[in-house]
């Protein structure tokens, strides 16, 4: 009955697969027809202008959204609508575009939250802070210590998350998202608002975490440079609509793509 | 017992060890399990003790030498301070190989140079991005065979043909001397084999003035160096320091590692360069050496704090600050002091100096020691008010650092101390300090043209700074580097630094630079302090953007120019300087940076390429012109350059007439 885990499902074979999707909004169509795949270990990108519907996919992917049509198939199990907490449970993590963090707690204490679903002990065993309870705690603070070293944010680690600047806090929420040891990382808009010098720490860390966990990543971005050096293969979306699916080369030279953002953009 | 021990083990170091890895077996023997070096690794301390220590060198020296490093064979050390980069010293100096230290955030071409120069064969580096920074240079280091790293992060796809993981190299090592024992009593003959004369280490000093040179130290002089001022401090195996500064400076290499290994105490590593602040707090070292900056960094962080605290917290801190500065010093210095002083005095203690020190992580301070810039006066009696041992010391590369030093009671702001033992000080006729001492180096490497420059017939070596001797006090004072003191077209004495130190005092002024020499007035470039100016500026409204809008700000004009007027009544007090008061002055739209030149490694200005690269500003501050207009180029972080343009305000500042005073 199970859904085989994702460590058996080798590399470059279909992680997750998006059939004939379609989501409106009353009226509005966010997505029409819309079918990619994403492959195990790769990093996937959905680029498209303002409005196209990489945001609304992203949330269909993690059960935020049910498309009125189309089936999503991950780990090898298909369905047709599913709950955000299924989709954590089932190994998906995702960041947002607008810092979804807990702003009044420390930098540690956000990445420790994305351990919650690592930790069986029941809340009256997490009060006592004893024998078991106090083991699993040590036991995830050390994985959340491995992220905070991976991400080299250790000098912020017991620092509110409010004072940080921006940059960090997308580091922060990167770091949450990994804690969940996520079979596919959702990225929405990782570099969106942030200065040179942090893009390229946060291209560092992306292909990073994809190298070092083997972590599949499917990411939303609007910098096209991020992106053709970054990903692997590229899907591009207008209105709603997929119109290209490729490797970056591809992508790049694809007319119907140039005419819909990139000979817009550049 | 282990106190007794490390006391016996002091004298009988200069007779026994004259290298430092026989340092390192006999503290081995002596300190057992006592902690050698401690690191933060996923946010927990983790302790090497010394057998450890000696168990891991040993093995990586063998390791280093199953990949082919020779006795005599230079190493070049690149990454902050950690436990493998320290380790990596020691087993180079182990198998009788040069280590060569690097300034971890020096740009690829830089690295390159010294590189080259030192014709390293190996390197051992922190991480990726000086993995990536070699790499980029491979074509101009050509000897340059492998290279061994600390951290595996992001070097997994790496072609590992000349790449190796340190630990690979020390398990390696220990299979390697597991299988054969052989090894070990090769590695125990090759310890001994080297001798005090062997060349310990090449510094490369930062460049202040052109081109950086490579500082040729011998084991033996670094040792008896060390020992001297070991013996002058007490330092014990019962010390801790911690290990911030970049390793490929003197002052690293002379406290955290020469020291340590001479007295036997721990070496505690930062986590990271920018965690330095909290594991300070962590750590409590009782030994602690820091440029004057990273005090008035941290006493500028406490007040900012304080004008945020509660009205009652903000009084009690004020009002104890008060009573620390009336009697803090005297009580330090064991001079008299009324009860009722004494009584206020162990009151703040209680509610405002030991908590303030234990937040700082000064509280264990048992010796401190300050020096590279002049320290301001009342950052000074600051610390030493709340009962910290802060004292100032002078030297140089040159000298394995240590020329003079503070003894204990005998401290004053404007003084470096006298000669530290068996160091010799002669001023010479134009003002230049020179010196004799123990640790002093063998010579630059390959360049026998500037050694002999640096050495008068005699053996002395010259500084470079001109000083003089105390009447007083018979300390030496410093004021500035020998051929940066310069004339004003009427003959006034200009000491450009003694100047921009005056100003630096004043907690909004970050740096500032001087000019005067062969012109009519002194006129400065000043950078504002982001902190402390960006909070003045959060607490009165005042918007802006970036340093350079904040800079442009009119309401910060008029500020920098009343610590300016200040400055000038300061140097009014006095007849050789009431003649070189600031006329001009602008603030610049930009912060120096050592990237882009303008200061060098250490976070000395650089007075000539400044002087070069803004040239348009400095003929602005001397032809009356109201504003100056000014583009030039900077360099990010990954080196790639871009151009920033602005338009500068120049303001006039009143001086003082010379007011000699008679004492009342």
């Amino acid at each position: 009955m199970r859904a085989p885990a994702a460590s058996e499902i080798a590399a470059g074979e279909v992680l997750l697969s998006v059939e004939n999707v379609s989501l409106s909004f009353g009226g509005v169509h966010a997505l029409r027809d819309v079918s990619f795949d994403i492959r195990k270990s790769e990093v996937r990108a959905i680029i498209g202008p303002n409005g196209a519907g990489k945001t609304s996919m992203l949330n269909v992917i993690n059960g935020f959204y049910h498309p009125q049509h189309g089936k999503i198939t991950f780990k090898g199990k298909t369905r047709d609508a599913m709950r955000p907490s299924e989709a954590a449970r089932g190994g998906i993590a995702r960041t947002f575009q607008n810092v979804a963090l807990f702003k009044g707690m420390s930098a540690l204490d956000n990445i420790m939250a994305g351990r919650t679903l690592k930790m069986k002990r029941g809340f009256l065993w997490q009060l006592l802070r004893y024998g078991p309870a106090l083991h699993e705690e040590i036991e995830n603070r050390q994985r959340v210590e491995e992220i905070i070293d991976f991400l080299e944010i250790q000098a912020i680690r017991k620092v509110q998350v409010a004072r940080l600047p921006y940059g960090l806090q997308k580091r922060v929420e990167l770091g949450r998202a990994l804690a969940m040891e996520p079979d596919l990382l959702l990225l929405d808009e990782p570099m969106a608002g942030m200065n040179l010098e942090e893009k390229e720490d946060m291209s560092r860390f992306i292909i990073d975490v994809n190298d070092h966990f083997g972590t599949t990543i499917a990411l939303i971005e609007h910098d096209m440079g991020v992106v053709m050096d970054l990903s692997d293969r590229v899907v591009v979306l207008d209105h709603g609509v997929k119109i290209a699916d490729g490797t970056p080369d591809e992508v790049k030279k694809d007319q119907a793509v140039i005419d819909a953002y990139l000979g817009v953009a550049h | 017992m282990a106190a007794e021990a490390g006391a016996q083990g002091h004298s009988g170091a200069q007779a026994q060890s004259d290298t430092f890895p026989k340092l390192l077996v006999r503290n081995a023997r002596l300190f057992a399990n006592r902690p050698a070096l401690r690191h933060k690794d996923l946010g927990i301390w983790q302790t090497w003790s010394w057998a450890r220590l000696l168990d891991e060198v040993r093995a990586y020296a063998v390791g280093l030498n199953r990949l082919g490093v020779r006795r005599g064979d230079s190493i070049a050390i690149v990454g902050a301070n950690r436990p493998k980069i320290y380790a990596s010293v020691m087993a180079a100096q182990t198998l009788g190989a040069i280590p060569v230290p690097v300034y971890a955030d020096a740009v690829a071409n830089e690295l390159a140079y010294v590189l080259a120069h030192a014709e390293v064969k190996f390197a051992a580096v922190q991480d990726q991005e000086q993995v990536d920074k070699l790499l980029s240079i491979s074509e101009q280091v050509p000897n340059l065979k492998t290279i061994v790293y600390d951290e595996p992060k992001g070097l997994r796809e790496y072609d590992r043909a000349n790449l190796r993981y340190i630990d690979e190299v020390i398990a390696d090592g220990r299979a390697a001397m597991a299988a054969d024992p052989k090894i070990a009593q090769w590695l125990d003959g090759e310890i001994a084999a080297g001798k005090g004369s062997d060349t310990s280490i090449i510094l490369y000093t930062s460049g202040t003035t052109g081109q950086s040179k490579g500082v040729v130290l011998s084991a033996k002089g670094c040792i008896n160096a060390a020992c001297d001022t070991v013996a002058f401090d007490k330092l014990t195996d019962k010390d801790e320091a911690l290990a911030y500064l970049p390793i490929a400076w003197v002052g690293d290499h002379y406290l955290n590692y020469a020291q340590q290994l001479i007295a036997g105490f721990c070496t505690a590593c930062c986590e990271t360069s920018d965690t330095a602040m909290q594991d300070l707090r962590e750590i409590g070292p009782t030994f602690y050496f820091a440029p004057p900056r990273t005090f008035e960094a941290m006493l500028t962080r406490v007040m900012i704090r304080m004008e945020d605290a509660s009205f009652i917290k903000r009084k009690l801190f004020h009002h104890f600050i008060g009573v620390a500065r009336r009697h803090g010093e005297k009580i330090l210095n064991g001079e008299s002091v009324p009860l009722s002083g004494r009584f206020a005095y162990a009151l703040g203690k209680i509610l405002v100096y030991g908590p303030l020190k234990n937040v700082l992580g000064l509280s264990r301070v048992r010796v401190a020691y300050t020096a590279g810039e002049a320290i301001g006066p009342d950052l000074f009696s600051f610390y030493r008010s709340l009962g910290m041992n802060l004292k100032q010391l002078y030297g140089q590369t040159e000298a394995f650092l240590y020329v003079t030093a503070q003894p204990d009671g005998q401290i004053y702001s404007d003084t470096v101390g006298p000669a530290v033992p068996n160091v010799d000080i002669r001023i010479a006729e134009n003002g230049e300090v020179l010196f004799k001492s123990p640790g002093q180096f063998v010579g630059y490497f390959k360049d026998e043209a500037k050694t002999r420059e640096a050495m008068t017939a005699d053996g002395y070596v010259k500084t470079g700074d001109a000083g003089f001797f105390d009447q007083k006090t018979g300390h030496l004072k410093i004021i500035d580097r020998a051929k940066d003191v310069g004339k004003l077209t009427d003959g006034t004495l200009f000491p450009p630094k003694y100047i921009e130190n005056k100003l630096k005092f004043f907690p909004n002024i970050r740096e500032a630079v001087a000019y005067g020499d062969r012109h009519d007035f002194v006129a400065a470039m000043i950078n504002i302090d982001l902190t402390a100016v960006g909070s003045w500026a959060e607490r009165n409204n005042v918007v802006y953007g970036s340093y350079q809008e904040l800079a442009a700000q009119p309401l910060v004009y008029d500020m920098i120019a009343k610590n300016v007027e200040e400055t000038n009544r300061a140097l009014a007090a006095d007849q050789t300087t009431a003649g070189a008061q600031i006329k001009r002055f602008l603030i610049l739209h930009k912060e120096l940076d050592a990237d882009d030149g303008e200061l060098t490694r250490t976070q000395k200005v650089r007075r000539g390429f400044i002087a070069e690269r803004y040239a348009p500003l400095i003929s602005a501050l001397y032809d009356g012109s109201s504003e100056a207009a000014i583009s030039t180029e900077v360099t990010f972080e990954d080196g790639r350059k871009g151009t920033m343009s602005a338009t500068l305000k120049i303001r006039n500042v009143a001086t003082t007439p010379p007011t000699v005073e008679k004492a009342a």
